[in-house]
């Protein structure tokens, strides 16, 4: 019933078939796109980084922490998950998740 | 667009005052319509944004990338051509696969914009119609600030080596050819210009190569700058402890001019003769943002709006890259016009349909520099939108440099390009 309702919802307010996904899906695709210079488009890694496409979103999300907390060693992801707020990250470990 | 039937339509449709109902169907034809968008330029920015237009727009958008060369050519990586460990194809890829997933290619050259009409016209004489223009025209060589290279002939000798191709290859020939014991001088502009650690990652190699094969030569690094513009103390412990007595490092070396035939750098306060002079000059957007008008800083830089990368000056025409105005902190590099490339698509997709962009948009930079061919120092940088300021601004804490040169980021730095040219190109 809910997700009736949900496409309902989509049907009525989108403008066209333009839109894929509601605004926080696309939110979510912006944020995880940001990572795809080193970890693949979509998350498709074609060297040597970690492929991050279908991987258990609490696997992410727990690595992802560890990294933004200074907790586990690296030589950038440190760096570079202290510039994200935890939402965000989440957004980005569910995304790759849902990747196939 | 194929045929000169389109071509003349085109032309009687522009100068008729219902150009912009007309225009839909003329662009239809050439797979356009009132979705089509035309991006200027195929490097890291242009290609990113085709790609990304077509990936999360579908078929609702239609995407023509124009690009003069018929192959993408990496800058990022060409300077390992220079010290000796990579060669010309291996920093080379295609537009074919970028063409297979339905983004149309045009080789051809932009040679005016019509911002009015909305229509950009080919070196080809042939115009297009858009709904939304995105330009990633990369930086013009300011030659008039060296006198002596404003002429070609001066300039086949006096290498820039700034855009990777051909200049590249004859850079590194013309260090083959010279003597044991002999000086390359490479020259650095005022920041900002495009990527700031280049010109101390090409001095570690050409340094790397002579260790090797003269170790007898000597590397001169001749800075407009008072420091080191990017990773400075990592690069100056690397020039002392590496290659200590090999690379001099000279800051606030501001280049006047060039001796070609003696080939001297000629310095605000001295000159400097080399065996090799390599000369990376002062930059301003490219030609076709400045004709367009899209020139808002220092008669330099095209001044955005961060969250559509769209001109301050020109609505609808986005502009990536190495030509905008940068905000605090945010470098001119491949990374960060593939980062503008991705803003520009999704705003450009909710626009198109209606809807307000993305309101908290997020760049990512990465810049490795190999000091020798196997050991890599980096710097990274968040930038989240700060809705006050209208800018994107580095996160506090975030972002920083590798501790020291390593081989382990040497790895993760060919797979960057790896993942980065196939992120734009398919």
């Amino acid at each position: 019933m809910k997700l009736f309702f949900a496409l309902l919802l989509c049907v009525s307010v989108a403008p066209n078939v333009f839109a894929h996904g509601s605004g926080s899906d696309r939110l979510a695709r912006n944020l995880a796109a940001t990572c795809a210079n080193c970890h693949g488009t979509e998350g498709h890694s074609v060297g040597k980084v970690a492929a991050l496409a279908g991987k258990p979103a609490q696997d992410t999300i727990g690595k992802l922490t560890e990294f933004k907390e200074g907790k586990r060693p690296a030589t950038i992801m440190h760096q570079i998950a202290k510039g994200f707020t935890d939402e965000q990250l989440r957004l980005i470990a569910d995304y790759f998740a849902a990747q196939k | 667009m194929r045929t000169v039937n389109r071509r003349d339509f085109l032309k009687a449709a522009a100068a008729s005052a219902g150009f912009a109902a007309l225009g839909g169907c003329a662009s239809m034809e050439a797979g356009g319509g009132k979705n089509h968008v035309v991006v200027i330029g195929g490097g890291f920015g242009g290609a990113t944004a085709a790609r990304y237009l077509k990936h999360w727009g579908g078929a609702n958008v239609n995407v023509t990338l124009i690009e003069r060369d018929q192959e993408f050519v990496s800058c990022p990586l060409s300077n390992l051509i220079i010290g000796g460990s990579k060669s010309l194809p291996d920093i080379t890829r295609g537009y074919a696969s970028l063409a297979k997933e339905r983004v149309r290619i045009v080789h051809d050259e932009v040679v005016a914009i019509d911002a009015e009409k909305r229509t950009v016209k080919l070196a080809s004489g042939q115009s297009m119609g858009y709904e939304r223009l995105v330009m990633s025209p990369g930086v013009e060589f300011q030659w008039d600030q060296v006198p002596a290279l404003q002429d070609a002939a001066a300039r086949e000798q006096i290498l820039h080596a700034w855009k990777a191709g051909p200049q590249t290859l004859t850079l590194r020939k013309q260090l083959e050819a010279m003597p044991d014991g002999g000086v390359f001088a490479i020259t650095i502009p005022l920041a900002p210009y495009r990527c700031p650690p280049g010109p101390y990652e090409r001095a570690c190699q050409a340094a790397h190569y002579f260790k090797q094969a003269k170790p007898k030569s000597k590397v001169l690094v001749l800075d407009a700058n008072d420091k080191i513009v990017s990773k400075p103390a990592l690069f100056d412990k690397i020039f002392k402890e590496m290659y200590g007595g090999m690379i001099e490092y000279r800051p606030n070396s501001r280049l006047m001019d060039v001796d070609v035939a003696t080939r001297t750098a000629k310095l605000e306060f001295d000159d400097v003769k080399a065996d090799v002079l390599n000369v990376v000059p002062p930059q301003r957007a490219a030609d076709i943002a400045k004709n367009t008008g899209l020139i808002t800083t220092n008669n330099k830089w095209c001044d955005v709006d961060w969250l559509t990368m769209e001109s301050k000056v020109q609505p609808r025409i986005h502009i990536l890259g190495d030509a905008v105005l940068a905000a605090p902190a945010m470098p001119k590099s491949g990374h960060m016009a593939n980062q503008h490339g991705k803003i520009a698509a999704a705003a450009i997709i909710e626009l198109l349909d209606g809807r307000a962009p993305n309101s908290t948009p997020v760049a990512v930079n990465t810049c490795y520099s190999f000091v020798d061919d196997k050991k890599v120092i980096h710097v990274s940088s968040v930038h989240q939108y700060n809705a006050e300021k209208k800018l994107l601004e580095t996160v506090k804490d975030s972002g920083g440099l590798s501790k020291e040169a390593n081989e382990l980021e040497g790895e993760y730095a060919l797979s960057w390009a790896q993942n980065i040219w196939a992120d734009m190109l398919g």
